[in-house]
């Protein structure tokens, strides 16, 4: 019993870890109709510009500033390069030109700071183990991501729902040339939604660096995952992000963490570990596949369209 | 100027720019990965590979030479690819460098099938070394397994009987723990596949701990095992339970971003840059010097390729037209490996000694290795039985 609220804990912790990136993601996608491949290299560079500045300076909290700085920036350079040109051409051209993006950015990541990992690492302060549940320590430093990444969620939560910007948001994702007739600059809205979207994905970086391997390529493991959490959520809803993304972190846990033992009440051991392993791989994506049998819209849809 | 001089001028320069008498240098194709994810490994093999080159002056056992180097992306399309064009356009007929088993696997049958040779300085999957071992494939490196069955040995030899087996689902993870298996004795407390490139291990973590094992043996190259040291240090477990592993997760290119994590880690390798011989202290020390950072198994096996193929070359007098005496010369491997003794098995794969390392603070404060026991003695792999070469 323990060891399952463990589990449940460390798929709370993968799944705001997703919805870190999948609230920009769903936003630029459901907003700009914009695919955009190139925002798990946004993701990377936080974390490669938090490794540097916590090198540097020694201080997590200006490192995690630093990693959000950077991906912003970055953000705001995409945009206006690239971005801006592909708004109005099809899916395909979108693709290339951010999976174009993707190589530049591990290209330039190589460059700047080599081809070997970089060391990122839990500070002294949040390192250590809490007794959150009688005789099983949890790492401080993965409440603090839950803790983080909840207070995210109820920040984007009002920003969407409460202020003028967050109107807009939601204007923009039910109908954009009405919000455009209206006489809103559509493409602040657009470069201001798709920065703030890089500065959550650096935010992502800066904090699961500590965690996992800074090193070139890191941000296209968990794009792919993104890419299911904003699916299963419905494309353009924070709410649907947020759901999404703590299912499949919760499904992908627990599956990695049950199924080989399930499986061996029904085969033989070696069997069970290796078909086990092999399952749990594939959860999330027979997830999606369920989701989109029975809601092909998301479990919670952006309005209109 | 009238068109016929102009003419001749360009036919006098053409001439001028060949070298009159000398022959052409050898040309030598590297295939391997200098971009993207696992980009480290390819560059310390090339590297290794060029330092052998730069000390013999662009030569190697005293025959010019010409590296084309070639980026695959890890891609295996692109690796077939740029073999194929080497192969077509540029006339190479030594290949080397592939370090991904699945690039190899697609790419190497190609080349040799054309007649070519190819020396691998890392991939070493089963099938190379076994069934479909072939006269122009040589390995200097390792056979897959090796790395992971000298760890069972040590894990064995250490009086642990109860142990936790983590590695990626695909072919070299399950050939890993196969591997490791083939010479540990004990009880399993469990074995667990993982996604290959996993970035979060929590939930394995967590189960590990559970089962309390005595020890836990893990293969997870590259980034992947810089997650899990990470993330099993800080669930504290590295002081509760032991852990071991291949070298692959433990190289100069991984410490650095794994930091202390990885301090007193054991893992199993066939080179350490403290092994005391010398070709192996001019090697770390020329290396050092000429890139100013710390050599890892994989820039020493770029270099043995390289001085491997010098020591070859040397024997045939730079002839690589008769294609028999110089893989005659090949097998003889008769150069000074920076791992000491050396030579090949009846497959082509290395005959050699495997070690345990640790890693260590060096005086400046970074990460190394240090051999801590000689576990093989003159080691070679499962495989040479299933090869067909020695017996024909």
């Amino acid at each position: 019993m323990l060891l399952f609220l463990e589990q449940v804990l460390n798929g709370l912790q993968l799944g705001v870890m997703l919805f870190l990136l999948a609230a920009g993601l769903t936003l630029i996608f459901g907003i700009m109709g914009l695919i955009n491949l190139a925002h798990g290299s946004l993701y990377m560079i936080g974390a490669y510009a938090c490794a540097s500045t916590l090198a540097f300076s020694g201080n997590f909290l200006l490192a995690v500033a630093a990693g959000m700085a950077a991906a912003g920036v970055a953000g705001l350079l995409i945009e206006a390069i690239v971005m801006r040109r592909l708004y109005d051409r099809g899916h395909l051209d979108q693709v290339l030109a951010t999976f174009g993006l993707i190589l530049f950015f591990n290209e330039f990541v190589r460059l700047v700071w080599g081809a070997r990992p970089l060391f990122l690492d839990v500070p002294g302060w949040l390192g250590g183990n809490v007794e959150i549940i009688p005789g099983a320590g949890y790492p401080v430093y993965r409440l603090l991501i839950i803790g983080v990444g909840l207070a995210i969620a109820l920040g984007m939560w009002w920003l969407v729902q409460r202020t003028r910007l967050g109107m807009l948001i939601r204007a923009g994702a039910t109908d954009r040339e009405m919000v455009a007739a209206l006489g809103i600059d559509t493409r602040l809205l657009y470069a201001g939604v798709f920065v703030l979207g890089a500065v959550l994905a650096g935010l992502a970086g800066a904090l699961a660096g500590p965690l996992f391997s800074v090193e070139v390529g890191m941000g296209e493991h968990i794009l792919v995952q993104t890419f299911v959490v904003i699916v299963i959520g419905g494309i353009g809803s924070i709410r649907g992000a947020l759901a999404g993304a703590l299912l499949v972190g919760m499904v992908d846990t627990l599956g990695r963490a049950y199924l080989p033992t399930i499986l061996r009440l029904f085969a033989e051991p070696a069997t069970a570990d290796g078909v086990g392993g092999a399952l749990a791989s594939m959860t999330i994506y027979l997830l999606m596949a369920a989701v989109l049998i029975f809601r092909p819209r998301g479990l919670l849809p952006a309005h209109g369209h | 100027m009238n068109r016929t001089s102009l003419g001749s001028m360009l036919l006098t320069l053409l001439l001028l720019a060949l070298p009159a008498g000398a022959a052409a240098p050898v040309k030598i194709g590297m295939i391997t990965t200098l971009s993207g994810g696992g980009s480290s490994l390819g560059i310390d093999v090339r590297d290794g590979f060029m330092l052998a080159v730069e000390e013999g002056e662009q030569a190697l056992g005293g025959v010019p030479v010409e590296v084309l180097v070639e980026d695959d992306a890890r891609d295996v399309g692109r690796a077939i690819q740029i073999a194929q064009r080497m192969m077509q356009r540029e006339q190479v007929e030594i290949f080397t460098g592939i370090i991904w088993s699945n690039l190899a696997l697609a790419t190497v049958p190609r080349i040799v099938g054309n007649g070519g040779l190819y020396i691998s300085p890392n991939a070493g999957p089963a099938e190379f070394a076994g069934k479909d071992c072939h006269p122009g494939y040589f390995n200097v490196a390792w056979q897959n397994d090796n790395l992971h069955e000298v760890m069972g040995q040590y894990v064995t030899d250490q009086g642990h009987d109860d142990v936790y087996l983590i590695a990626p689902n695909y072919p070299a993870g399950r050939d890993s723990l196969a591997g490791f298996k083939r010479f540990y004795e004990g009880e399993i407390a469990g074995e667990v596949y993982t996604t290959l490139g996993q970035q979060d291990y929590a939930a394995e973590l967590a189960a590990l701990r559970d089962a309390d094992p005595d020890a836990v043996f893990f293969f997870l190259p590259g980034g992947m095992g810089i997650n899990f040291l990470k993330q099993y240090q800080q669930a504290g477990l590295k002081e509760e339970i032991p852990l071991y592993g291949p070298a692959f997760s433990f190289d100069e290119g991984i410490l650095g971003a794994v930091g202390d994590a990885a301090l007193g880690v054991k893992n199993g390798s066939q080179w350490s840059p403290d092994l005391d011989n010398a070709a192996n202290r001019r090697f770390v020390e020329a290396f050092e010097a000429r890139y100013d950072r710390r050599p890892s198994l994989y820039a020493s096996q770029g270099y043995d390729a390289a001085r491997l193929l010098g020591s070859a070359l040397a024997r045939v007098d730079g002839d690589i037209g008769d294609r028999e005496a110089l893989r005659a010369a090949l097998r003889e491997a008769d150069f000074d490996s920076v791992r000491g003794d050396f030579r090949f098995n009846s497959n082509q794969h290395p005959i050699q000694d495997l070690y345990v390392r640790e890693v260590y603070k060096t005086d400046d404060g970074s990460l190394s290795n240090r051999i801590v026991a000689r576990v093989f003695e003159d080691h070679s792999d499962a495989y040479a039985q299933n090869c067909r070469l020695g017996n024909d």
